[in-house]
């Protein structure tokens, strides 16, 4: 028998390929500091508005407490679905082409494994959140990023996608608004980027959690463009919207083959999403928009501010039309994003992600939160001018 | 203006500059558009809510159903704005149902509260009846939370 030489050669060759989040030495670090303003945080500051919160409290009460259909609820499905071809015309059979998943990070990963040979490309664009490139990796995927840039809006252009495009690919994953730079997809855009998939006949994966924290009023997907439905995985979740994310309840949408596939998997992994959240998340569906649009109103609000102050200091900064991210440049200090973020945090205790967590394109830039209450923001912000004035 | 009242609605306190960053709109504009609407009545005034237990105050409020005859051509306006000129009333709401006004009065002991609604607001000419009930605790005030809810502990850095 093998001997091994050490227990890290228990652990699986492509896990071991996976680096560490970027954000988990950072976060250790702030952990172990008082007096933090944090703008390093991805989720809202809002507590889950009160219905949902008693609707999920009323679920228990009523001793809803078992395993759900592997799908999710049908009223939950139903709703979803309704939801979706009201917003964006297109139709989905709730019985057989929606999917309640834990968080749309599970969907994520469950759309990818049904899709991906192991070996095929998927490609995303960079800065991008953490999970995409490792996800596409432990699905036995080879990741490859595609840059976009500050001057294009942090935009993913066709012609930088074609360019990517080899015919081991597979698929592409999109994520607008994108979290970390807010950037959100033109129309124009979606379209030629529509028409490269079509021809290349990719699966496109469509993170799209941060569609109703939009600026610019209702975004169009890219799921609505002719020819798309058929390859397209439409993955969205409650946490952003709804200030949910302890619920963990994200869902996909595809053509009836795709879920069956991603059903597959979901099925064995993770059995089904939590029945307390899945009716949480059918009441937020349902009566929760008024709450939504006032904690949209409240981002945008604590995200003009900030643009006015970074603008000020002096760090250029697009203004983010989605989520609730902005994504200044640092470039005009010298210093790379993890020594500015270091160097902010010790000198004026404020937490800022280094852009390069979010991939290499990320480095010259950091990532500051506005889920922040508007007071914290404030000092943040006092303290930043300090900071940079003083480099 | 709506977007201004919003914010003023949830901090009366912040500053014309804050208002305008936050807006997208030249300071001036936003000062001209508070000092209109101070001008115009429709902010009405700026206060602020006090938890007076903490402050260490006794108060009694009492919430009062008053039934009122209403008057020729006047209708229930001259009785009502009569009740709310009391200094001791802090609302007056013309209400549909079983009786016509509810009346919020505050004192800073039961005593008086009983005082005023017996001598002044039921001796007055065209009031028929009160039925007086006391408030024991306020849990919520103008949308304002007297148990502040626990902010639980975020992640300091999270993706």
């Amino acid at each position: 028998m093998k001997t091994r030489t050490s227990n890290a050669s228990y652990v699986a060759d492509h896990v071991q390929k996976i680096p560490r989040s970027g954000i988990r030495d950072f976060f250790e670090i702030v952990q172990s500091m008082s007096d933090v303003i944090s703008l390093g945080i991805g989720e809202p500051d809002f507590v889950t508005p009160w219905h949902i919160r008693e609707a999920a409290i009323y679920s228990l009460e009523r001793g809803r407490t078992g395993y759900t259909s592997n799908l999710g609820t049908p009223a939950l499905r139903r709703a979803i679905a309704g939801f979706v071809g009201k917003r964006y015309g297109v139709e989905y059979d709730w019985k057989s082409e929606v999917l309640v998943s834990v968080g749309v990070s599970e969907a994520l990963d469950i759309a990818l494994r049904a899709i991906i040979n192991p070996g095929d490309e998927i490609l995303y664009h960079e800065p991008c959140y953490v999970s995409y490139s490792p996800s596409v990796v432990l699905a036995h995927g080879c990741p490859v990023a595609i840059p976009t840039r500050q001057e294009d809006g942090f935009v993913l252009r066709a012609e930088d996608l074609e360019r990517a495009i080899t015919p081991r690919t597979r698929g592409l994953m999109l994520n607008f608004p994108t979290n970390p730079t807010g950037a959100v997809l033109p129309r124009a855009e979606q379209e030629k980027i529509a028409r490269l998939c079509i021809k290349h006949d990719l699966v496109v994966l469509t993170d799209e959690i941060y569609a109703d924290l939009s600026y610019v009023g209702e975004l169009p997907s890219i799921v609505s463009l002719p020819g798309m439905r058929e390859r397209t995985i439409f993955l969205n979740g409650f946490s952003k919207a709804y200030a949910m994310t302890g619920f963990r309840i994200g869902y996909a949408c595809a053509p009836a083959v795709l879920t069956e596939a991603m059903m597959r998997v979901h099925q064995y992994a993770m059995l089904c999403a939590s029945i307390t959240s899945q009716d949480a998340a059918l009441e937020a569906l349902k009566n929760g928009e008024a709450a939504m649009i006032q904690m949209r109103e409240e981002y945008r609000r604590r995200r003009n501010f900030l643009v006015h102050h970074f603008n000020l200091m002096g760090l250029s900064c697009h203004e983010p039309q989605g989520a609730f991210y902005l994504f200044p440049s640092i470039k005009s200090t010298g210093l790379s994003s993890r020594e500015f973020a270091m160097r902010l945090l010790e000198e004026q205790k404020v937490a800022v992600v280094p852009g390069d967590a979010f991939g290499a394109g990320g480095e010259g830039y950091v990532r500051c939160s506005y889920a922040t209450a508007m007071d914290q923001i404030e000092v943040a912000v006092q303290r930043m001018a300090v900071f940079v004035k003083g480099l | 203006m709506q977007e201004i009242l919003n914010i003023l609605e949830q901090d009366a306190l912040a500053s014309a500059e804050k208002i305008s960053q936050q807006l997208k709109r030249p300071v001036e504009d936003v000062r001209r558009q508070i000092r209109q609407m101070e001008e115009d009545n429709v902010i009405l005034a700026y206060k602020i809510i006090v938890d007076d237990e903490k402050a260490n105050r006794n108060t009694v409020k009492a919430v009062i159903e008053v039934k009122i005859t209403p008057e020729r051509e006047g209708g229930f306006n001259r009785l009502a704005a009569r009740i709310a000129r009391f200094d001791e009333v802090k609302s007056c709401y013309l209400m549909s149902g079983g009786y016509d006004l509810l009346v919020i009065v505050e004192g800073t002991d039961l005593k008086k509260v009983a005082t005023f609604v017996s001598e002044k607001l039921a001796t007055i000419h065209g009031v028929l009846s009160t039925a007086t009930h006391f408030m024991l605790k306020t849990y919520k005030e103008q949308g304002t939370l007297y148990a502040q809810e626990q902010v639980e502990e975020r992640l300091p850095i999270s993706p």
